[in-house]
């Protein structure tokens, strides 16, 4: 879901770019605070892991691919500020490095798979446990639907931001957008949960770092 | 419990999946198949400059070993980046009240 340059118009860079700055300064505001020893291997791998996992493309319908955000990993693990932080971390370096993601819609990319899919997946997580109750099988029930709903999100937001920009009208962006995403989310909801229960079953203290 | 056994088994399962890269769907993602589908993805402008572009390190001939070596180079670098970050932004006073 990496926007190129060229598919948004400049106050859609502005405005996104605003955003998502805003957010990575509180980010690191709020991780001054809460961040200790412990989290600090955990925010390596987790940027380590969403960047090789991007590149495995996997096939959905319609000779379409798709690849995790990963943004609801890290907001189940470690919160939605962290995830925005790793989200930051690995787009910037995916533009700067690889050429995957445009320059000037770094903000909007930031914005839409950091802030959107980060706090989208958190809030949901929450509110489903709260639902479904405190046990490991209700924490991958909520994992699967947060992680599917951010994708889900996220695409949302790039398909507006299309729309605002006049690239695309969002009548038809926004089906076309929504439709294959909601596809592609269903591997984010597998993934996610694979990973969440790999960590419960071999090292359960690490569900329990404080969240940011 | 190694502490410090359970971020290094991590990052090496970080690598073998960077390793396996060459095997993923060469399709367009799902906003390509939709800017093409839609008729705009010929809006999409180059990129100003070129590092490793799209996952391929450049001047290596065998495309599968461009794209290990380069899938290698970011999963280290963004293990690197991610690490020192949060080193930095660390809260100090946790440790000064765990004393």
């Amino acid at each position: 879901m990496h926007i190129p340059d060229g598919f948004l118009n400049t106050a859609t860079v502005v405005t996104t770019g605003v955003v998502s700055a805003g957010g990575i300064a509180n980010a690191v505001r709020i991780a001054n605070k809460k961040l200790g020893e412990r989290h600090i291997p955990m925010m390596g791998i987790l940027a380590a892991f969403i960047f090789a996992a991007q590149m495995l493309n996997f096939p959905v319908a319609g000779g379409t691919s798709g690849h995790v955000i990963g943004a609801a990993l890290v907001a189940i693990l470690l919160g939605p500020w962290a995830a925005v932080i790793i989200m930051s971390v690995v787009l910037i370096a995916q533009s700067l490095i690889f050429q995957d993601g445009g320059l000037l819609a770094l903000g909007a990319n930031i914005f839409n798979m950091g802030v959107v899919a980060g706090f989208g997946a958190y809030y949901i997580y929450r509110l489903m446990g709260t639902l479904l109750g405190d046990s490991n099988r209700s924490r991958l029930v909520s994992g699967f639907v947060a992680a599917w709903s951010s994708v889900l999100l996220a695409s949302i937001a790039c398909a507006i931001e299309l729309a605002v920009s006049g690239t695309s009208p969002l009548s038809v962006v926004l089906p076309a957008m929504a439709g294959v995403h909601a596809l592609i989310g269903i591997g984010e909801g597998l993934i996610t949960v694979a990973v969440v229960s790999v960590v419960m079953s071999t090292r359960a203290d690490l569900l329990k770092l404080q969240r940011i | 419990m190694g502490n410090k056994k359970w971020w290094l088994i991590a990052l090496v399962f970080c690598l073998l999946l960077a390793t396996i890269s060459p095997l993923a769907s060469s399709s367009p993602d799902g906003l390509e198949k939709v800017a093409e589908d839609k008729g705009f993805i010929g809006a999409a402008g180059d990129a100003p400059f070129e590092i490793i572009a799209d996952y391929v390190f450049p001047g290596i001939e065998n495309e599968a070993v461009a794209t290990i070596l380069a899938g290698w180079i970011g999963t280290l670098l963004l293990f690197g980046i991610a690490y020192v970050i949060a080193w930095l932004v660390r809260s100090r006073g946790e440790k000064a009240a765990a004393r």
